[in-house]
């Protein structure tokens, strides 16, 4: 934004910069301040409005909600599949985006590139994708059938199954984050680490692990987040049994036209995904969490 | 070798497989010597270093130090004290802990390492800065932690990678001397890598001049000076005049001088002129205002001069060539562009060049 508002147009020699620099980004983000407005802001105020009105005023949602054990249940379960994926992706993401960082330009593009791809396909896609590996006639079964004999595991619409398709849809944003933080410590430093007396694992321990916290941070709050508020993949691929609260929000609106206690989830959500934000830019400020 | 502590014998590298970044390079230093690779950006000094820390393998050639082949020894065991060009400080640590960091590698008591670390940080004069993070640290006390981190641990060898290139004129100076300074006092043997020609001059007890991967000369700041082997090490240090010569009574020692005509030059070095042709170097503080006894004389057509204070250059031509005289800043005094100059040399203040 501030290089918009540099004066570089050259039409007035004599224009005050820091005068124009006030309104013009404005105006130049209006239109998606507009959108924003129209489409974003006035809905999510509406939600908040029928969490206390609808169908009847008061709080008595969220009394509900604190009090009925199904939907403490359900939010546990979220935070607990939010924290899990977020682990694994770390955790599968790690040595993936250290091999990025150590290859040369044109193996580090390839592996960008093959990271990103996923990007390109719409994640409702890759969720059908895992529907068919998983699926009772898919090559995991088939190969369990074989091998094994008898009757093929339940993979799909188990906690097992939407986990792995979140760990999949979601470890780009871990990759990227850490190798986003990989690739800003200096080749100089590590050698000096080497050249100090630090075997190897000395310096991954002692240098490249220190240095990569601030994506390791990054990654799994961003992650976590996103995860948070998955919608598709569980409600089509996980355990009816072991819901995740976008899916109870979903739940609610479309089987009971419940929507004031579907709002009121909804705030839930949002607090929860507000809080953690919260605290990671009370702790590392928020512009950092997209590298 | 007699008394190497440092040996590098016909090191050859190349990175792409065509061109060589290490040409044969060979060189020694002993014990204590504060040895400078000079030469432009692209030279091999960088490369040269890095083989002798350990961080780039060398196609053909050998590196030993104190006696002991450097082959196939991983750089965290060669004990060898890098400072690099930006430092290379661990930004998560703090002075201290930086310094603390090649101690605790060896497995020096945490106690003890804070000792000795902060000891080396009083040495380099940055006694009250340990718990500052290098972030909160200017450039030159950001080097001067990276010097004592390559020091602390008594390094068999001390590489410096341009060190000083970051930093202002009179910071650098300042730390010239420092550095000069701390390596005396802890007699290690180092070797300082840098393409500022001064800066070799001033530190170092001998310069090995790189050029195109290949040594150029490897001797004292004196006589790389006063007598450099090739033209390019003439050029490269100091400021000069270059005139081609021709020996024409070599026992007398009298050379035919591009724009001077014949010349007096010593007949020793006129001997052993390759066939008789060669460059004469004259530095410009050779050409000194004539005296009645100078044996060479000319006359300087002054079209600048660019006055110093101390001294002045008077740049002008002679002869149909350009020459650059540098003379004293009061003889300078009155001298303007125009002005006719008497000059003469004498013939052990040039230097004959074999072409
Ligand atoms: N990592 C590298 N990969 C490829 N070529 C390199 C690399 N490092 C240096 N070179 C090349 O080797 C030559 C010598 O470089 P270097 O040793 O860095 O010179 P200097 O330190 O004298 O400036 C240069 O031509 C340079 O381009
Ligand atoms: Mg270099």
């Amino acid at each position: 934004m501030r290089a918009v508002a540099s004066p570089a147009t050259g039409d007035a020699g004599f224009a005050v910069p820091a005068a124009r620099g006030t309104w013009r980004p404005w105006l130049l983000v209006a239109p998606l301040l507009a959108f924003l407005a129209a489409f974003f802001l006035v809905p999510l105020g509406q939600v908040l409005v029928m969490s206390v009105t609808d169908p009847e005023p008061g709080f008595g949602h969220f009394v509900a909600i604190a009090t009925d054990g199904f939907f403490l249940r359900v939010l546990a379960q979220t935070f607990a599949t939010a924290l899990l994926v977020a682990v694994l992706t770390l955790l599968l993401g790690f040595p993936l985006a250290y091999a990025m960082a150590e290859a040369g330009p044109r193996m580090a593009a390839l592996m960008m590139v093959l990271v990103t791809m996923s990007f390109w396909t719409s994640f409702l896609v890759r969720t059908y994708a895992w529907m068919v590996i998983l699926g009772k006639s898919g090559p995991i079964a088939w190969l369990s059938a074989t091998l094994l004999g008898g009757a093929p595991p339940e993979l799909l619409f188990t906690r097992f199954s939407s986990t792995l398709a979140m760990v999949h849809i979601l470890i780009p944003y871990m990759v990227l984050s850490l190798y986003a933080a990989l690739r800003r410590i200096e080749p100089a430093v590590l050698r000096s680490a080497a050249s100090l007396g630090a075997p190897p694992v000395s310096v991954f321990r002692h240098v490249i692990l220190p240095l990569a916290a601030p994506g390791v941070v990054n990654g799994l709050t961003l992650v976590f987040v996103l995860c948070l508020g998955f919608y598709v993949t569980p409600v089509l691929i996980g355990s009816p049994r072991e819901q995740m609260i976008a899916g109870v929000i979903g739940h609610q609106v479309e089987e009971f036209l419940a929507f004031g206690e579907a709002s009121a989830l909804s705030v839930v959500l949002l607090a929860s995904t507000m809080i953690v934000l919260g605290v990671y830019h009370r702790r590392f400020g928020l512009d950092r969490l997209w590298g | 070798m007699d008394g190497a502590y440092l040996e590098i014998r016909d090191l050859v590298k190349s990175y792409d497989g065509k061109t060589r970044a290490l040409d044969r390079v060979s060189l020694s230093a002993r014990r204590g010597e504060f040895v400078t690779f000079l030469g432009p950006s692209g030279s091999g000094k960088t490369t040269t270093l890095m083989v002798i820390a350990g961080f780039e393998a060398p196609d053909a050639g050998l590196v030993r130090v104190a006696g002991q082949s450097m082959a196939g020894v991983p750089p965290h065991k060669r004990g060898i004290g890098v400072v690099f060009q930006n430092y290379a400080l661990f930004p998560h640590r703090t002075a201290l802990q930086n310094v603390m960091f090649p101690l605790l590698m060896r497995k020096v008591p945490r106690a003890q390492a804070a000792r000795k670390a902060a000891e080396m940080l009083d040495l380099v004069g940055l006694a009250d800065f340990g718990n500052r993070h290098p972030r909160q640290l200017s450039g030159g006390q950001q080097q001067r932690v990276a010097l004592a981190r390559a020091l602390v641990f008594d390094p068999t060898l001390l590489l410096l990678d341009e060190p000083l290139g970051a930093l202002d004129k009179n910071l650098r100076e300042q730390m010239q001397l420092e550095i000069k300074r701390i390596q005396r006092a802890l007699h290690v043997t180092t070797v300082f890598v840098t393409h500022d020609q001064s800066e070799a001059m001033a530190l170092s007890d001998r310069i090995v001049v790189f050029e195109g991967g290949r040594i150029q000369q490897d001797a004292t700041p004196l006589e790389i000076y006063n007598r450099p082997r090739t033209e390019f090490v003439a050029r490269f240090v100091g400021d000069s005049n270059l005139l081609r010569a021709r020996i024409t009574d070599p026992g007398a020692g009298i050379a035919e001088v591009e724009g001077l005509g014949p010349s007096r030059v010593l007949p020793q070095q006129a001997q052993v002129l390759p066939n008789g042709q060669g460059t004469l170097l004259l530095r410009p503080e050779a050409l000194a205002p004539a005296e009645a006894d100078a044996p060479n004389r000319l006359v300087l057509a002054v079209e600048e001069v660019v006055h110093f204070g101390d001294s002045a250059l008077l740049i002008g031509r002679a002869g149909g060539v350009t020459l650059r005289a540098r003379i004293g800043g009061r003889a300078a005094q009155g001298i303007g562009a125009g002005a006719q100059v008497p000059l003469g040399w004498r013939p052990d203040a040039a230097h004959l060049i074999g072409a």
